[in-house]
């Protein structure tokens, strides 16, 4: 290594350290070394070899040794047979005079490269915990929605291949999308980030808790007495009681759809929707200009409404019970004996149940709260 | 500041202008306000209640107005200062939802001078300033998306620190209802969390409810003869096309929502 010059700084760590490269983590030189975890990069990356050597600090060796490997190279290449740009046969003949001009075209690539290794070694393991300091630095920022609270957020990309769009923030509060607010990040490839690191990370560490409450799990150890009451106060001050809306429901589960209840979209739902207000009167749905848009920021109040097995399960009960009561009522009347009329009438009637059931499956009122649910299902089943 | 108002007051102020206003609306961090005219500050109706507001409300409104030739000690300077900026704020909050100041905003809308939208998926979408209490220091300036209709705290330190007073809470909706043309067309996108291009469940269950109550909104809407159209991009008809047979429906339907339509009469 270049031991020539004192107190040398890896290329690594002088990448991440450029304006703009905050976002990055460190990858460790054990995981560029092993081939496994580049595969198929190769292709991606124009001039590569020279590029991991940069990443890698590696010394170009001397140029008799490197033309005999350059050589053997060309050759595995020819081989495996890869799709490279013309200009790369010739590399060899240029290396004698490497020219600035040569060398921006290695560091562009060797960036590309890094940043392709980053995508994958922030998923593994020791990536991952890396980010996870950096997130709980708020290294990446917090999201800029007023009603998330300054949920910490992740850096994301929209697309796994580079050169598409550039980095996303990701929030876990509202689970959308922004664009970071500083414009240093808006030439930072998103691919380096890739689209799975986001949702990866909160399912990797599910203790974590997301919202700006204090009440979680990971905060229950160092949390002073003082900064205790604090938060129950805030606890109880910060959901708007409507009076004329039911109370959350109590019986909500720990877990929902693989994440803890508490950390489910905790920027999202009653109280956390914007309403748009004229001198204090809200802005009604009906006019032209009304608000369209809640959707996009609602979350049931009894998340067991998103417990779709759950739901389904329930509504396949009901469905049971209905057919069970249809032919129970053919039968009755198969009995009267005026048969023809009334079975094509049930028979309709069957039919029009039919067409109903999906639909209710579909389009479930907010209202309709899976207890109640239950409770009509059980008495239906005594009765 | 206050050398600059010295310098400002040493000139002479023989022409009607607005020196105070124009220097304060285009120094840096006030870039979200619109100069007020000079015949609205001048109208005592239009000040009704803030003397009580406003500290050294008088010379606070001669500086403001121009006429302010007072010989004050400079932390009485600094106060009145102060107290104008303040009330110039409050002012503010009243002129924008009038027909001048509302087209003076509009400008400043069209320019994207409030910042655009951070939300990925509103691609940039102008803001509004808005403040989420009439009353001031209670919170700080936010800007409103019509695209998704949410509020975002701005981005920069320096606009984070007015009070959101200064805009009230109910410009951008009367914007809106005086411009209802500008109404941007809402979007159906969404983001989609993806684990190596598998959908995250809980993520897709909660869409798949907010797309209900999407639905529960438009059958809302249509009983009163409105239908709401959305935006289908080619990108999120793949997303959708479980709700294709809906989305379809509401493509097809005309809006003929003017019937109900609300539309604010401001006296002007």
């Amino acid at each position: 290594m270049s031991s020539s010059e004192g107190a040398p700084e890896s290329w690594i760590s002088s990448f991440c350290s450029l304006m703009g490269h905050e976002f990055f983590a460190e990858v460790s030189e054990d995981f560029i070394e092993d081939d496994f975890n580049l595969t198929g990069l190769q292709s991606q990356v124009p001039m590569y070899k020279e590029a991991l050597e940069m990443i890698l600090d590696v010394e170009p060796e001397d140029d008799e040794e490197e033309e005999e490997e350059e050589e053997e190279e060309e050759d595995d290449d020819e081989v495996l047979g890869d799709e490279r740009p013309l200009g790369y046969r010739k590399a060899g003949d240029r290396r004698h005079a490497r020219v600035a001009s040569d060398l921006s075209v290695i560091e562009s690539s060797a960036e590309l490269l890094y940043g392709l290794i980053h995508q994958r070694y922030i998923t593994s393991r020791p990536g991952i915990q890396q980010m996870l300091e950096k997130y709980e630095m708020q290294h990446f920022g917090v999201c800029p929605r007023v009603n998330c609270g300054g949920c910490k957020v992740l850096p994301v990309g929209r697309s796994d291949t580079p050169g598409q769009e550039t980095v996303k923030l990701f929030c876990p509060g509202c689970m959308d999308i922004y664009t970071p607010p500083n414009s240093r990040f808006h030439s930072v490839d998103g691919a380096f980030f890739g689209t799975t690191f986001g949702c990866l990370f909160f399912m990797t560490f599910p203790d974590l808790s997301v919202g700006t409450r204090l009440d979680g799990p990971l905060s229950a150890g160092p949390l002073s007495a003082a900064a205790r009451a604090q938060s129950t106060l805030t606890n109880r001050s910060t959901p708007p009681q409507m009076p004329n809306e039911p109370p959350t429901p109590e019986d909500q589960p720990v877990e929902i759809n693989g994440m803890h209840t508490s950390n489910f979209c905790p920027g999202l739902g009653r109280g956390k929707i914007y309403d748009p207000k004229i001198y204090g009167f809200k802005v009604s749905e009906v006019s032209r200009v009304g608000p369209r848009m809640k959707w996009l920021r609602m979350k049931p109040r009894d998340v067991y409404e998103v417990d779709e097995a759950r739901n389904y399960e329930l509504n396949a009960a009901d469905r049971e019970e209905e057919v069970r009561e249809h032919e129970a009522r053919e039968r009755e009347a198969d009995n009267d004996g005026d048969t023809e009329m009334n079975a094509e009438q049930s028979q309709e009637a069957v039919i029009a149940n039919r067409k109903k059931a999906p639909l209710r499956r579909r389009r479930q009122e907010p209202s309709q709260t899976a207890p109640s649910d239950q409770m009509s299902v059980q008495s239906a089943e005594i009765a | 500041m206050v050398n600059m108002m010295e310098d400002f007051n040493s000139e002479t102020d023989s022409d009607y202008t607005s020196y105070w206003r124009d220097w304060f609306v285009s120094s840096r961090g006030n870039e979200y306000f619109c100069e007020i005219d000079e015949d609205y500050l001048t109208d005592r109706f239009n000040l009704t209640g803030l003397n009580t507001e406003v500290p050294y409300y008088q010379y606070a409104l001669d500086l403001v107005t121009d006429v302010f030739d007072l010989d004050a000690d400079d932390d009485l300077r600094e106060q009145i200062e102060k107290s104008a900026r303040h009330l110039y704020g409050l002012v503010h909050a009243r002129y924008i939802v009038t027909t001048r100041g509302l087209a003076k905003m509009l400008d400043k809308y069209k320019k994207c001078d409030f910042g655009k939208c951070p939300r990925v998926l509103c691609d940039g979408h102008p803001l509004l300033p808005l403040g989420q209490h009439d009353l001031p220091n209670m919170s700080t300036v936010k800007l409103y998306c019509p695209k998704c209709e949410d509020i975002y705290n701005p981005k920069s330190s320096r606009h984070a620190s007015i009070d959101g007073a200064y805009f009230g809470t109910s410009f951008h909706s009367i914007l809106f209802q005086v411009y209802p043309a500008l109404n941007p067309e809402k979007s159906l996108r969404r983001y989609e969390p993806r684990i190596y291009g598998f959908k995250v469940h809980a993520a897709a269950a909660l869409a798949r409810w907010q797309d209900c109550c999407r639905e529960d909104m438009q059958d809302r809407l249509a009983e009163f003869g409105m239908s709401q159209k959305f935006v289908e991009e080619s990108d999120s008809e793949e997303e959708n096309y479980e709700y294709g047979e809906e989305n379809e429906t509401v493509k097809t339907e005309k809006v003929a929502g003017d019937a109900a339509s609300a539309r604010m009469d401001l006296g002007n």
